[in-house]
């Protein structure tokens, strides 16, 4: 691999990087939070790939063959840009165990008001749901199968990257309508428990009013 | 415009590039209708995932590294680190605290620590201690473990004595030859060029290395299914195996591990410390990185101990956290 070959292999892949942080595809792989520092290392890999085309250096700087790897990210960003996590790893991996928080303040006012998740988890299991009874509840997620043939509702929660995403479930009662993947249910506290079937993680359970299907989220990652 | 000759002697670089983008463009259909099996559309998601993740942080260690190599004077550190070996290894393994990354950045760092003098030993306690002390990862951990501080202190304390007893066992055993770094910049370069001549040569070597770190991390990710560890969890010796073989194995950056590791609850309290210290000093991602940057017959001799000190420590705290 020549000199001007890794200027090329280097400008692309910043370019690839900072389309990324551009379009907001990024989001699909890391937490928000990381893409300043995206924007910063991409603007730093276009600057080194255009110095390197460019200075005059008169001595050989080969590199071995390993550096073509570099265009695997360059095609996996501009030409695949695969869809974030969604059913398939929420199906085959274990719900996560939610932790208890220290308090459960009272939700925001509105009916129905959106909770999260993680946040309505650990509300019901560790607060026998006191801060959700009688009130009306929205959560969005993407459906996956649950317990003797019923549906739970799943997000996927990741810490860093997609590389160490798990799913977070809550169980519906009902039948959803058909075909659907990403739905809004809206809902009330049901103090029925389940258990994961692959990591046996306790599971709080939603009444089901109404479903309504939606578009996959922007930020599709529990937050 | 370059003569034949000179494109001989340079190899053909940009031809070979020019072909592969021609051929990408034309195939660019097929190739996303490819990526549409539920299992490679994940393996395609984690591995991308993976390499975004890492990007950052591998850009600014190989930039730390170019500035220790070029702009930072051979004496410095011979005024900062203890003169004799022994003590250098602890120092250096303390200064891990200040570097705030993960085990991409401070691979190169490390390389390039000891091209500048640094005694091999205490580089290397560098290398093994900075991803898993630092405060990031520390306070990831914390929020990880909530109401079990000695879950952070035992992983701090574990992390810094797996990078001390490595260093030591260097400077007894190692050979300067098993490390063969590759060459950077000619010398005599002015101090800029020399500088961008650096990072270019590390984004690309220790990146594409860092690629096939992804490609095997995405792999095992997509392969190994949930099921198969639950059925180990209950056993004390194999669970604790399981949990270190799984740290090499998914290559997770070390400040998200303790997340991973808090959601292993059905292993032992010390499974998941041997989680915690093997991951940020051994993984698939770090064994293709020392690989490139320190060269094949370091890594081999390397890794594999290291792998095995981190997972005795490991127990050693493990069985006093109880």
């Amino acid at each position: 691999m020549n000199r001007q070959a890794q200027g090329v292999v280097l400008l692309l892949l910043g370019g690839a990087v900072v389309k990324a942080w551009w379009s907001d595809l990024f989001l699909r792989y890391v937490k928000p939070g990381l893409g300043p520092f995206l924007l910063v290392a991409g603007v730093i890999l276009i600057a080194v790939g255009v110095l390197t085309l460019v200075a005059k250096e008169s001595g050989h700087h080969h590199e071995p063959w390993v550096g073509w790897l570099l265009l695997l990210p360059v095609i996996g960003l501009l030409l695949v840009a695969p869809p974030a996590l969604g059913a398939y790893t929420a199906d085959r991996s274990g719900a996560i165990a939610v932790v208890p928080d220290s308090d459960y303040p009272t939700l925001p006012a509105g009916d129905p008001v959106a909770v999260g998740l993680l946040d309505y988890s650990s509300r019901a299991i560790y607060d026998d749901g006191r801060s959700l009874t009688g009130r009306q509840l929205r959560l969005a997620g993407f459906l996956t199968p649950g317990e003797d043939g019923g549906v739970m509702l799943a997000r996927i929660v990741m810490t860093c990257c997609a590389a160490d995403g798990r799913p977070i479930k809550v169980g519906l009662t009902g039948a959803p309508p058909s075909g659907t993947s990403w739905v809004r249910v809206t809902g009330v506290y049901s103090p029925r428990r389940g258990k994961d079937p692959v990591s046996g993680a306790e599971i709080a359970y939603v009444e089901v009013q109404s479903w309504e299907p939606i578009a996959e989220p922007e930020r599709p990652y529990e937050q | 415009m370059v003569s034949v000759d000179q494109a001989r002697r340079s190899g053909f670089g940009v031809e070979i590039l020019a072909a592969i983008l021609i051929i990408l463009v034309a195939v660019r259909d097929p190739l996303a209708g490819l990526v549409s099996g539920a299992r490679l559309q994940t393996w395609t998601t984690v591995f991308v995932s993976v390499l975004v993740q890492a990007v950052p942080f591998l850009v600014f260690g190989v930039v730390l590294s170019a500035v220790i190599a070029v702009f930072v004077p051979r004496t410095f550190w011979a005024r900062v680190l203890p003169s004799h070996p022994a003590l250098a290894v602890p120092a250096a393994g303390l200064a891990g605290v200040i570097l705030p990354g993960c085990e991409c950045g401070s691979v190169p760092i490390a390389g390039s620590l000891i091209r500048r003098g640094v005694t091999p030993a205490a580089a290397l306690a560098f290398l093994l201690a900075a991803p898993a002390i630092n405060p990031i990862v520390l306070a990831a951990t914390a929020v990880a473990f909530p109401g079990q501080p000695e879950m952070v202190a035992a992983r701090a304390a574990a992390g810094l004595v797996v990078a001390v007893l490595m260093g030591w066992l260097w400077l007894r055993i190692g050979r300067p030859e098993w490390i063969r770094l590759p060459r950077t910049h000619d010398d005599g370069e002015p101090r800029w060029r020399a500088f961008w001549s650096s990072c270019r040569h590390d984004i690309v070597h220790a990146g594409g290395f860092l690629v096939v770190g992804a490609a095997a991390a995405a792999t095992i990710n997509v392969l190994v299914p949930d099921a198969w560890l639950q059925r180990l969890a209950g056993h004390p010796v194999l669970g604790v195996l399981a949990l270190a073989v799984l740290a090499v194995l998914l290559s997770i950056c070390s400040e998200a591990d303790a997340f991973v590791a808090a959601s292993l609850s059905p292993f032992s309290l010390t499974a998941r410390l041997v989680f915690l210290v093997v991951g940020p000093t051994v993984d698939l991602k770090l064994i293709a990185m020392q690989a490139g940057v320190f060269g094949r017959r370091f890594m081999v001799r390397f890794a594999p101990v290291t792998f095995v000190a981190a997972v005795v420590v490991g127990v050693g705290f493990g069985a006093v956290l109880r």
